[in-house]
């Protein structure tokens, strides 16, 4: 595959061009350095996993490119033009939206305000408009609850939308928290473990939700996933990490035949 | 029986976006706003309006602004007595500066000026959070109070340090002053709670409502999800200081006529909003309401019972009223966390499935 075709997967959707690229990224907390020297690509509209053992690196990974961590060497490319050091507000304006290993809801809010705060980059009425209400502020809130309310039939999460989140049980907290992310429309969505701690049943439906996403919106999704099985069905690529460092990248096909990785996963016998 | 949706479809996003969702609740808004507007002023006493509305509509606006910092935002502030105190002291050098400016311009600009000054104050909790933060804003309640009572520009180099409101009349009714009417003087404070009231239940469930909530729940989250925390913090102390410095002006202008800033706006007077909006209610208008109801009617209804009812001495009612209104706000952070907004949301909640609960 070279950088700017499109080409087509055996399922019938296409892959274009690179939308996000990483060079040479490494990142250090004081002596410890969590990323080194990692490059990886990221085409439009694919599904690309980062898996890794624990420790790896890859929440660190994606926290580079939310902009929550600024790397001290290496770029970060996005949509063909080079990325300044970022704010995460900033960066979530860019269309890149993301979602939390533990979930990270607003739990004294309702999951209709939860989606609703999710929709904020697309709401511009001034403070005095909304203190207003009558106008432009409501005009606004109605257009985008048409928008949170898609995203609530899309996810079936409609019975719930006036529910706290605080109430709620983990795997639905996890779907609310798509839904969030989701609302942005984002160009990229960053999904950090989307399926810790579900039971297979709960798996198989965000795994199908993840797919859908892909589908019908188009949406390039990065994503970390410890379940094997998922991350070879659903992916089209593969990064591989361990200690900070890349030791594999490819279709899962390749991944699962790399022998760096079988060590990694596995372990090795040294003799 | 009547209480409750069954029947009343909502068919637009902006008809279940409304405030009252549930009709009968609607008209009893509507009831309390005709009470409110015309019949009250019709039976107004001095004392009912000294000793019971004023303080009561003035806190309310002081404490739906705390309650947007504190209970919408979560940003803990102490300083409400110091911020109260700006809005007083603007109103008076406006007032005697510029003795052509009407009231209402003159409330507006300290409250505006008192949103500078409190977004100023502000700008530490961009780096700090919780009981840090508190003492920050501690800081602020200290020195506005020490500014106004050592720099004597700020009381026009009155001998007794006191400011006080000159005369001042709209529409040919004096509203400050010896000679304002009760009734006037009520009207002019229930404009401002009405208007103010609305002003921020819009903002509240609106998009920067929302961003500020976000913030009180997980400010990590709120950012990288696109909420930029220095333009969700700093809008939240300027409001809730332009609410607080309108109240400050008219418990000046309208209520006392005449302030020491110690004694009016000193650290008691954080505290006492403070214990408004937790008995009422953190992140709810309502409950600022009724914390401000509940802290300003429960002493005077305590001193009728003792003083006039039981014939005690004053002294020793107001001793026995303090001890039992510490007792109830204990009592009520014990029974209900969420203050009397969250009582009140239960019932409500049960009143809905009366008589049939399951």
């Amino acid at each position: 595959m070279d950088g700017q075709t499109s080409t087509v997967t055996p399922d019938g959707r296409t892959i274009g061009g690179v939308v996000m690229e990483m060079r040479n990224i490494t990142l250090r907390f004081g002596g410890v350095i969590a990323i080194k020297d990692i490059s990886f690509d990221v085409r439009h509209g694919e599904i690309r996993a980062i898996i890794g053992p624990n420790g790896a690196g890859k929440s660190s990974m994606l926290n580079v490119i939310s902009g929550f961590y600024n790397p001290q060497e290496g770029e970060v490319w996005y949509k063909g033009e080079k990325r300044k050091p970022m704010k995460p507000y900033q960066v979530a304006r860019q269309g890149i939206a993301r979602t939390f290993q533990n979930i990270a809801l607003f739990d004294g809010m309702t999951v209709l305000d939860n989606i609703m705060t999710g929709r904020l980059n697309h709401m511009k009425a001034s403070i005095l408009d909304q203190a207003i209400w009558w106008g432009r502020a409501e005009r606004e809130e109605v257009a985008n609850r048409q928008k949170a309310e898609e995203v609530i039939d899309f996810l079936e999460i409609q019975s719930i939308r006036k529910t706290p989140v605080g109430r709620l049980p983990y795997g639905l907290k996890k779907r609310v928290e798509l839904a969030r992310a989701l609302v942005a429309e984002p160009e990229i969505l960053l999904l950090d473990e989307p399926m810790a701690g579900m039971n297979v049943e709960e798996k198989e439906d965000m795994c199908r939700f993840i797919l859908d996403v892909n589908d019908e919106f188009g949406t390039t999704i990065v994503l970390i996933e410890h379940d094997m099985g998922v991350v070879m069905d659903i992916s089209d690529r593969v990064v591989v990490m361990d200690y900070g460092k890349k030791i594999g990248d490819g279709v899962p096909d390749e991944v699962r035949n790399n022998p760096d990785v079988i060590d990694a996963y596995l372990g090795v016998a040294h003799d | 029986m009547f209480y409750r949706e069954a029947g009343d479809y909502k068919t637009s996003y902006a008809q279940d976006n409304q405030t009252f969702p549930i009709a009968f609740d609607r008209y009893r808004y509507y009831f309390v706003v005709a009470v409110g507007f015309a019949l009250l002023p019709f039976v107004m006493t001095d004392y009912l309006a000294n000793a019971i509305l004023l303080p009561f509509l003035i806190y309310a606006i002081a404490a739906i602004g705390l309650n947007i910092l504190v209970g919408y935002c979560g940003q803990v502030s102490l300083g409400t007595g110091g911020f109260m105190a700006v809005g007083a002291y603007t109103s008076y050098k406006l007032m005697t500066a510029f003795p052509w400016m009407d009231m209402v311009s003159v409330t507006l600009l300290s409250g505006l000026m008192t949103a500078i000054v409190g977004m100023a104050f502000g700008l530490p909790s961009l780096r700090i959070k919780g009981f840090y933060l508190a003492v920050a804003t501690l800081a602020a309640q200290f020195f506005l109070v020490w500014l106004f009572n050592r720099v004597p520009w700020f009381f026009n180099y009155s001998a007794s340090g006191q400011i006080s409101a000159p005369e001042r009349s709209m529409f040919g009714w004096a509203i400050t002053g010896p000679a304002a009417n009760p009734s006037v003087k009520y009207l002019f404070c229930l404009l401002f709670v009405f208007v103010l009231a609305w002003l921020a239940r819009n903002l509240t469930r609106g998009s920067i409502g929302r961003q500020w909530m976000s913030i009180r729940d997980m400010d990590i989250a709120a950012e990288i999800i696109g909420v930029n925390p220095l333009r969700a913090k700093l809008s939240a102390f300027a409001v809730s200081s332009f609410y607080v410095g309108i109240a400050g002006s008219l418990f000046f202008t309208v209520y006392l006529g005449a302030v020491e800033v110690g004694a009016s706006f000193g650290i008691q007077k954080s505290f006492l909003v403070l214990f408004m909006i937790i008995i009422g209610g953190l992140g709810s208008i309502f409950g600022s309401f009724a914390g401000a109801a509940f802290m300003v009617l429960l002493p005077v209804a305590l001193t009728r019972i003792f003083a006039d009812g039981f014939g005690w001495d004053t002294a020793l009612a107001r001793h026995i009223e303090f001890v039992i209104v510490g007792g109830l706000i204990m009592f009520f952070l014990i029974v209900e966390p969420h203050g009397l907004a969250r009582l009140w949301a239960l019932a409500k909640e049960k009143l809905r499935l009366w008589p049939f609960p399951y």
